[in-house]
C-alpha cells in the first residue's frame, strides 16, 4: 500500500492550509487524480480516513472528493499529442513502475508518430490537491476556499 | 497544491544527517565516494541510507553490485539493504533502461521518491547527485530542511575553478556546506589551503587508488580498498566534529 504515503501527504497539506488560513474545521478536500499514475482511489480514500481519525476536531466534517484527470502527452520532437488510451500496451511490471514513479513512462512509452521518448506529460500525471475548503475559526464562521 | 512536497520532511524526520554528495564536474568520484562512504559508515556501526539521485546516469547499483533486489511496499516504499545500507534508486523502476528525462521530469521523479520512501531511523542518509549543482538539484534540495552539501573536487585547476563557483552558489543560497573532499589525490598535491581560504570546511583527502576498479560491484571488496580506509578517517573526523 504505497498509497498510504500519498494519503499522508494530502492530510499534511490540509493541515498546513488550515493553519495558514486559520481554519477551525475542514469541510472538503478535493483531490485530482491523474490517469497516468493509476492511483487506487478507494485505497487512497481509506488511508486518508484512517489518518484523519486521529485529528477528529479538524476533519470531523471533511468530505473527500475525487476528480479524475485524463492523461495527455505531447511530443517535443514532432508536436504530436496523444492520450493514454492510444499510448500502446504496457505490461504489468511497466504500469506498476509508472504507478510508483510516473516519469519512468519515458522508458516504456514513446511518441506514436515519431517514437521519440522526449515528450511532455501535459496533464494527468499524478496526485494533486485541487482545493481545501473549511470554516474560519472565530465568531463569523465564514467559509474559506483555497486552491 | 502539490501534496508530496509537504511530506518530504516527515519522511526524513528519523534521519540525523543528510549529506548530498555533489561536485563541480562529472566523473570525479561522486558516486564512488557516496557508495563507499555509505558502506564504510555502515561497517562502523551507523544506520545508513544511500539514495541515487542521478537519474541520468545511475551508478550506485553498479558500485554496490545490487541485483535482483527491490523495495517492498509498506505505507510507502521501503528500500532493500545491501551490506546494511538501505539503497534507493530509480533503477528499480526503469529496469536499468535509459530514462530520457528533462529537467522538469527529473524534479518530479525526485520529489515522488522522496515523498514515498520510508527510511526509518538513520544516522546518515547519503545522496548521490547528478553532475552540476546550479540548475538541477537545488529545486529538489530546497524541500529538505536538514540537507548539507559535500563537494567532491580534485587538485585539477579545471575542477577547482568549477568547484569554487559551486561553493559560491551554495553560499549565496545559504545552503549549508558539510565539507569539501579532495578525491584522487596524487603525490603531495593538496587543495586544502585553497578551500580553507574560501572559509569552507575541508573534510579530507582520498588518494588515487589503482586497485579500486577491481572492487567495484562487490561491497566486501570495496570495504577493503585504500579508498575505504581513507573514508574511514573522514568518518572519524566527523564523529569528533573536527571538520
Ligand atoms: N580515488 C580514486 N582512485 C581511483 N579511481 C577513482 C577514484 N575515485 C573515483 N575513481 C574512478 O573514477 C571514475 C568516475 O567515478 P564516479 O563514477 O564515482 O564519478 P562521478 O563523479 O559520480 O561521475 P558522474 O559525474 O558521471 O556521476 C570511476 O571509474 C571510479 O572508479
Ligand atoms: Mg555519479
Ligand atoms: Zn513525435
Amino acid at each position: 500500500m504505497h498509497e498510504w504515503a500519498l494519503a499522508e501527504a494530502v492530510v499534511l497539506t490540509a493541515e498546513k492550509v488550515a493553519k495558514e488560513q486559520g481554519l477551525g474545521a475542514i469541510q472538503g478536500i478535493t483531490i485530482k487524480l491523474g490517469q497516468l499514475q493509476q492511483i487506487e482511489k478507494n485505497i487512497l480514500k481509506f488511508a486518508i480516513r484512517e489518518i484523519i481519525q486521529h485529528q477528529r476536531s479538524l476533519f470531523k466534517k471533511a468530505k473527500i472528493r475525487f476528480q479524475n484527470e485524463k492523461a495527455v502527452f505531447k511530443c517535443r520532437n514532432c508536436g504530436r499529442k496523444w492520450n493514454f488510451a492510444n499510448a500502446g500496451k504496457l505490461n504489468f511490471k511497466e504500469s506498476e513502475a509508472i504507478h510508483f514513479v510516473p516519469e519512468v513512462a519515458h522508458v516504456f512509452m514513446s511518441c506514436p508518430q515519431c517514437k521519440s521518448p522526449d515528450f511532455e506529460i501535459i496533464k494527468g500525471r499524478g496526485i494533486w490537491v485541487d482545493s481545501i475548503v473549511g470554516e474560519k475559526e472565530g465568531p463569523d464562521g465564514s467559509e474559506n476556499k483555497c486552491h | 497544491m502539490d501534496p508530496r512536497i509537504n511530506v518530504i520532511n516527515k519522511r526524513l524526520a528519523g534521519v540525523k544527517k543528510i549529506i548530498a554528495v555533489s561536485g563541480g564536474k562529472g566523473g570525479i568520484g561522486k558516486s564512488t565516494f557516496s557508495a563507499v562512504l555509505a558502506l564504510t559508515l555502515s561497517k562502523a556501526g551507523y544506520k545508513v541510507g544511500l539514495m541515487d539521485l542521478d537519474f541520468w546516469g545511475p551508478s550506485g547499483h553498479v558500485l554496490l553490485g545490487a541485483q535482483g533486489i527491490s523495495p517492498v511496499e509498506d505505507k510507502g516504499i521501503v528500500p532493500p539493504q545491501i551490506n546494511g545500507v538501505k539503497f534507493m534508486s530509480i533503477i528499480y523502476y526503469t529496469e536499468d533502461k535509459t530514462l530520457a528525462l528533462r529537467r522538469a521530469g527529473f524534479d518530479q521523479a525526485a520529489i515522488e521518491l522522496l515523498a514515498v520512501t520510508q527510511w526509518g531511523a538513520l544516522d546518515y542518509l547519503i545522496m548521490d547527485m547528478p553532475p552540476g549543482v546550479g540548475d538541477v538539484t537545488l529545486d529538489v534540495i530546497r524541500f529538505m530542511e536538514k540537507v548539507k552539501f559535500c563537494i567532491i573536487t580534485t587538485h585539477s585547476k579545471v575542477v577547482m575553478e568549477t568547484v569554487k563557483k559551486t561553493l559560491n552558489i551554495l553560499k549565496q543560497l545559504k545552503i549549508p556546506i558539510f565539507g569539501v573532499v579532495q578525491n584522487m589525490k596524487e603525490k603531495n598535491l593538496s587543495v586544502e589551503m585553497q578551500i580553507k581560504r574560501l572559509h569552507v570546511p575541508f573534510w579530507g583527502k582520498i588518494d588515487f587508488d589503482a586497485e579500486l576498479e577491481g572492487a567495484i560491484g562487490d561491497p566486501k571488496k570495496l570495504l577493503e580498498t585504500k579508498f575505504s580506509k581513507n573514508v574511514n578517517k573522514l568518518i572519524h573526523k566527523d564523529s569528533r566534529n573536527h571538520i
